[in-house]
């Protein structure tokens, strides 16, 4: 996977290079928004990270000029501008996702990963499934193994958002903002509580576990053991 | 330099503007009475003209020539009107009687009314004299002059000219004076607003733009810009307190953060306690970001530029999502969680402020309940406002504090082994000021019973 990241900041730069490549990435970097935008649209990136103040040309730019070239490499914005009205005005631009400085870099990776599978997660399917776990979208109910499991609406949510990025690591941020919408982090860990509801739910009775805690990070449903 | 400013106000060219059209009206005035007034006179003359060429001719014409001659000579003598002109002379245009030396050229083959100027000996002095006449003749080739000397009219004329003069003299002078008089008036209200700004801008934050106390439209004005500047100065004051907590608040967990790194550093060269060591350092930067979050979503609340993204929402609705968020918690703790939420309670507001006040006060209340109690959220109309209510059956705040939990990073002793910033009500605070609400903490009877009370939606 080849990754753009246009920052200013070198020493972020540095860690976000270090990171990206340390979990596999090919990464360019670009220290400046024109040479950056040059980047994007001469070379076929598979998701850019933009920073969203820069010198020369502004990370919001170069979305939008990206986007009116109808390029659609996924983009996500990085920021120190954290007020809703802010990420609005980035995913109106075109940002695919939106980050606020500061954060962690699971929360980055995971993110990254999200965007990167974008497309695949919001395919209409009418079914989803991981392993043994089947989910109908249309009747919306779910079965495990063949049985049956009754899910609250709000845990069916859950759940559909974790079986969408099946595979992947899925943050605490991640779920308040797609699951509740909540563009906020609660004082106590609400997350973790419905997370372990859910498990019950899926995993209560059956040898092997789906739903992983990923230390430090947040969840994982996926079939193989980590 | 301050001429010249009055100069360039803008009452003062309005005024000037406004002065043209009287200028236009004295001189119309003037006009029509100057055309009427020569009109009347001109007709006066006239008619006294005619009526003693009437009585002349009747004079001739009863009495005869000589009869006519010795009229004449009567009226033009010292004792006649001053200001008449006689001349009677024979066919061959040679004077017979009157006060005129001779027949003037222009009336020689004229008939009808003639105007011709006439030198006079007044006091010694030759004036020249506009005379209006009328040549008549009379039976047997005679003819009679008859005229009548306008140096009333011309006098009448000199004195309209001055007096437009005058009137137009006076007409400038009252508008420029009162031109200059509203500027000065109006630039000394406005070098006052100017005076309190440029003080302002020097640093003093405390002055404020006199008002006249008359409430005309510069208090109006001046009362909107101290408005301003109250907020402003409170927005500072605001800012600084910020500062002041968020250094005096940051400063001692980044301190414990380095301690712990020194402390890592200085030990033996152990990969697992370096490991842990992180894992704690990881920890406690989570828990200064997170402070650092509230305090900037309360200064976006209190910052007042939320106010673009409020809407119409269902209080009920964002009650409901978070009280499902946190109902496992409750749950998990051993809380009964109860809900009395009234649908179709609309009010305007920022709907993830408001969200996430709703979760702090939740939060909060399942925090500081103990096992076996109660926490109830509730949604109402109460007449023309709407309310949000959390109580729960937890020790509750005593009343002499409940002021002061609503400040930054303030914790009652009680809940310092609790977690928590001691920043959950203040953003609620914040948020409830952003929406022009009510907030109002109650004794619960055991517990805590925190009212935000709203304005309505206006319906539709």
């Amino acid at each position: 996977m080849h990754i753009l990241v246009i920052e200013d900041d070198a020493a972020t730069a540095d860690y976000l290079v270090k990171g990206l490549t340390e979990s596999g990435y090919v990464v360019d970097h670009a220290a400046e928004g024109r040479d950056g935008l040059f980047l994007a649209l001469s070379q076929n990136y598979d998701a850019m990270i933009v920073d969203r103040m820069l010198p020369g040309l502004d990370g919001l730019s170069i979305v939008q000029t990206l986007r009116a070239q109808h390029k659609g490499t996924p983009v996500l914005i990085l920021s120190a501008l954290a007020q809703v009205d802010d990420r609005v005005k980035g995913l109106r631009a075109g940002g695919d996702d939106y980050l606020t400085k500061p954060y962690a870099f699971s929360e980055l990776l995971a993110r990254l990963e999200a965007i990167l599978r974008r497309g695949a997660n919001e395919t209409v399917v009418p079914r989803l499934k991981v392993a043994d776990l089947e989910m109908d979208l249309l009747s919306r109910t779910v079965r495990r193994a063949g049985k049956g499991i009754d899910l609250q609406p709000r845990e069916f949510k859950l759940l559909e958002y974790l079986m969408r990025h099946a595979g992947q690591v899925v943050t605490r941020t991640m779920l308040l903002e797609g699951v509740w919408d909540y563009h906020f982090d609660p004082q106590t860990n609400v997350i973790d509580v419905h997370v372990s509801r859910l498990r019950q739910k899926i995993d209560r009775g059956f040898d092997r576990p789906l739903l992983h805690t990923v230390r430090g990070a947040g969840y994982s449903l996926r079939a193989e053991a980590s | 330099m301050r001429t010249g400013r009055l100069l360039r106000t803008s009452t003062f060219r309005r005024a000037l503007i406004y002065m043209a059209p009287f200028g236009v009206l004295v001189v119309i005035l003037f006009g029509f009475l100057y055309l009427g007034t020569l009109g009347l006179i001109d007709a006066q003359a006239n008619a006294t003209i005619d009526a003693e060429i009437r009585g002349l001719a009747e004079q001739y014409s009863s009495r005869g020539l000589s009869r006519l001659t010795e009229v004449i000579a009567e009226r033009s003598g010292s004792k006649g009107e001053k200001g008449s002109i006689y001349l009677l002379t024979g066919p061959d245009l040679t004077p017979l009687a009157g006060n005129l030396n001779g027949w003037p050229s222009e009336a020689v083959l004229k008939d009808g009314w003639l105007s011709f100027e006439v030198e006079r000996n007044e006091h010694g002095v030759m004036t020249s004299h506009e005379i209006r006449a009328k040549p008549f003749r009379l039976e047997g080739g005679f003819r009679l002059l008859v005229g009548h000397d306008m140096a009333e009219r011309a006098a009448f004329q000199q004195v309209i000219a001055k007096t437009l003069a005058l009137a137009l003299v006076i007409t400038i002078m009252l508008g420029v004076s009162g031109a200059l008089y509203l500027s000065s008036k109006l630039l000394e209200r406005v070098e006052a607003v100017a005076e309190t700004s440029r003080t302002i801008l020097r640093g003093d934050f405390t002055r404020r733009v006199p008002l006249a106390g008359s409430g005309d439209e510069f208090d109006h004005l001046s009362a909107s810009l101290n408005e301003m500047l109250e907020q402003i100065e409170q927005l500072m004051t605001g800012m600084r307190a910020v500062t002041d907590s968020l250094a005096h608040d940051l400063r001692s967990p980044l301190t414990r953060l380095k301690g712990r790194i020194e402390v890592a550093l200085r030990g033996s060269a152990d990969a697992a306690r370096y490991r842990e060591t992180l894992a704690e350092t990881i920890a406690d930067a989570d828990a200064i970001l997170a402070t650092f979050n509230a305090l900037l979503s309360i200064t976006e609340a209190e910052a007042g530029t939320a106010r673009t993204s409020m809407t119409r929402l269902e209080l009920g609705e964002l009650a409901r999502a978070a009280l499902e968020l946190y109902e496992p918690l409750a749950e998990g703790k051993g809380l009964s969680l109860r809900q009395e939420i009234e649908d179709g309670v609309a009010i305007v507001g920022h709907p993830q402020l408001l969200a996430q006040s709703v979760a702090n006060l939740l939060d909060n209340a399942i925090k500081y309940t103990p096992a076996g109690g109660a926490v109830a959220l509730a949604v109402r109309r109460a007449g023309e406002r709407a309310e949000l209510i959390v109580a729960d059956s937890g020790p509750g705040i005593p009343a002499e504090d409940r002021e002061r939990v609503l400040e930054r990073f303030v914790r009652l002793d009680a809940s310092r082994t609790s977690p928590g910033s001691g920043l959950g009500l203040s953003l609620v605070a914040a948020v409830a000021k952003l929406h022009h609400a009510e907030l109002r903490l109650e004794d619960n009877a055991p517990g805590l019973k925190l009212t935000v009370s709203f304005d309505l939606a206006p319906p539709g």
